[in-house]
């Protein structure tokens, strides 16, 4: 689609606040290999957000925006999190579910827009945190990904519910104590890139948002996988610093220190025989046709 | 309890709607004054009037009128125009504040430069306009705007609906069409060509 959809009639142009003007002339729908660099200068990437001062979610959330192959025609679904604060200032379409509902109201929204739009791209993206996608939303989660639904899950892991003061989830290491969680976790952090796999995502990865190129990568392929081969499960440690008791500019290094070999966010991917197969189709197109020799 | 009417505020903090007081929406070619069902042509002459006799006359174009989305929309935008250029040049004091989107803007909004559905009084207030017309507003939008509007100021709400009206503006039309604007535009001229309702703000135009 690109920009031809948004435009301004020409009889309200110079009344237009210049923000709405910068971004029809200026944002990157519809640009070709757009990516984490825009973050910054582009209007419908989070110029300004909600989110506390240093807090890793908005960086990740600036990323993920940043990354989408088809923002003009991206639907995001997500639930009750710090990150429905931001959507309202975001130029991409969203939806906000039920807490835990996000997947299954992500399923009837791929099927609706495959029946409206046949023939046209459309894709759909999860976004939720660690206590819609593995505690209250698991069913979901789990039933689309068995019924191989077309769309890509984004679990923002934070490792506790944090906007309601920091109860223990699923997804909250073993031992951790939290606020609201004093005796300390009891049992181990839920492994559910490993469930992803098993339950038929076709790309599955687990990282911090440390590394904005990896990042990129990862969301780039797991929305062309989803979009043609089945779904896909990316999970990013996005940890609240109010929470974990850090300081504004301790996000980023919290990140590193979580992302080691051995750590619980060392960056682990999976594809399938079938993504892979498709991953090469899409590399082969991008290079050009080898010049014939004579002879 | 005498019936209710639908008049300039500020009438309270979180007025009811006037649905819940009775007031019902016009049918096809009718409009609605104050709540009271007129025909469409009498509450052409009425808005023209309120329009002219303002000191800050203002249009308010929504999001269905300011995006180019389709071709309704720009013709829409054309008459809307030539509302404003009407209003304009019969009392330079007039506005056209786009109401480009509906999110909530934080930390603020330039309430000089736009207008928000979710706290229409400043802009109200900040340019002193009484009255006013939304137009290309989603309903349940201009419903929330128009209830604020009522509830915290004492400007003379205009509705220029696409779809049944809305009651809670003083003075609604229904099924908006680019034709129906225009036609709203030749009743502005015409009031205007009677030579009865003066610049209120006393100011001489000279017709270039």
């Amino acid at each position: 689609m690109g920009k031809e959809k948004i435009k301004i009639c020409e009889e309200f142009y110079d009344i237009m606040p210049p923000e709405y003007r910068e971004l029809v002339d200026s944002s990157t729908y519809g640009k070709e290999g757009r990516g984490w660099k825009d973050v910054g200068v582009a209007k419908e990437l989070i110029e300004e957000h909600s989110l506390c001062a240093g807090c890793p979610e908005s960086i990740a959330f600036r990323y993920v925006l940043a990354c989408l192959p088809n923002p003009e025609d991206t639907v995001m679904v997500g639930s009750t999190g710090c990150t429905s604060l931001v959507f309202p200032h975001v130029a991409v379409h969203n939806i906000h579910s039920l807490f835990g509902n996000q997947n299954a109201v992500a399923s009837g929204l791929k099927r609706a827009l495959a029946h409206r739009f046949p023939g046209k791209v459309k894709d759909v993206v999860v976004l939720a945190g660690d206590g819609a996608t593995v505690d209250i939303g698991l069913d979901m989660t789990l039933q689309s990904w068995f019924r191989q639904e077309k769309f890509l899950t984004i679990c923002f892991d934070n490792e506790l519910y944090a906007n309601t003061g920091g109860q223990e989830s699923g997804l909250m290491q073993k031992g951790f104590v939290s606020k609201m969680a004093p005796a300390g976790k009891k049992f181990d952090k839920v492994r559910l890139p490993e469930i992803a796999e098993e339950s038929g995502c076709h790309y599955v990865a687990t990282l911090t948002v440390s590394k904005p190129n990896r990042v990129e990568k990862a969301i780039r392929q797991g929305v062309l996988i989803a979009r043609e081969v089945g779904p896909t499960y990316i999970q990013l440690y996005t940890p609240c610093i109010l929470e974990i008791g850090k300081q504004a500019m301790e996000g980023l290094q919290e990140m590193r220190d979580s992302e080691g070999p051995n750590e619980r966010f060392a960056f682990k991917e999976y594809i399938s025989e079938e993504a892979k197969a498709y991953l090469a189709s899409l590399e082969k197109e991008k290079k050009p046709a080898a010049i014939p020799t004579q002879g | 309890m005498g019936k209710y009417r639908v008049l300039p505020g500020p009438e309270a903090f979180l007025p009811p709607s006037a649905a819940c007081a009775g007031i019902v929406l016009p049918d096809p070619g009718q409009g609605h004054i104050n709540g009271e069902i007129v025909h469409e042509d009498v509450a052409m002459e009425e808005a023209a009037k309120q329009f002219l006799m303002a000191k800050v006359p203002t249009v308010f174009p929504g999001p269905l009128v300011l995006w180019n989305w389709n071709e309704k929309a720009a013709k829409k935008a054309t008459a809307i125009k030539a509302l404003y250029d009407e209003l304009k040049s019969h009392n330079p004091g007039a506005l056209l504040i786009p109401m480009p989107d509906y999110r909530p803007k934080y930390p603020k909004i330039n309430p000089e430069v736009e207008i928000n559905p979710n706290h229409p009084n400043l802009t109200i207030w900040h340019n002193k306009i009484d009255v006013c017309m939304f137009v290309g507003v989603h309903c349940h939008q201009a419903n929330l705007s128009l209830k604020i509007i009522r509830g915290g100021t004492n400007c003379y709400t205009i509705a220029m609906c696409a779809q049944a009206g809305h009651e809670d503006a003083m003075l609604s039309f229904r099924d908006a069409t680019p034709e129906k604007i225009w036609k709203f535009v030749e009743a502005v001229r015409k009031a205007k060509a009677s030579g009865v309702y003066a610049n209120p703000n006393g100011v001489t135009v000279s017709k270039a």
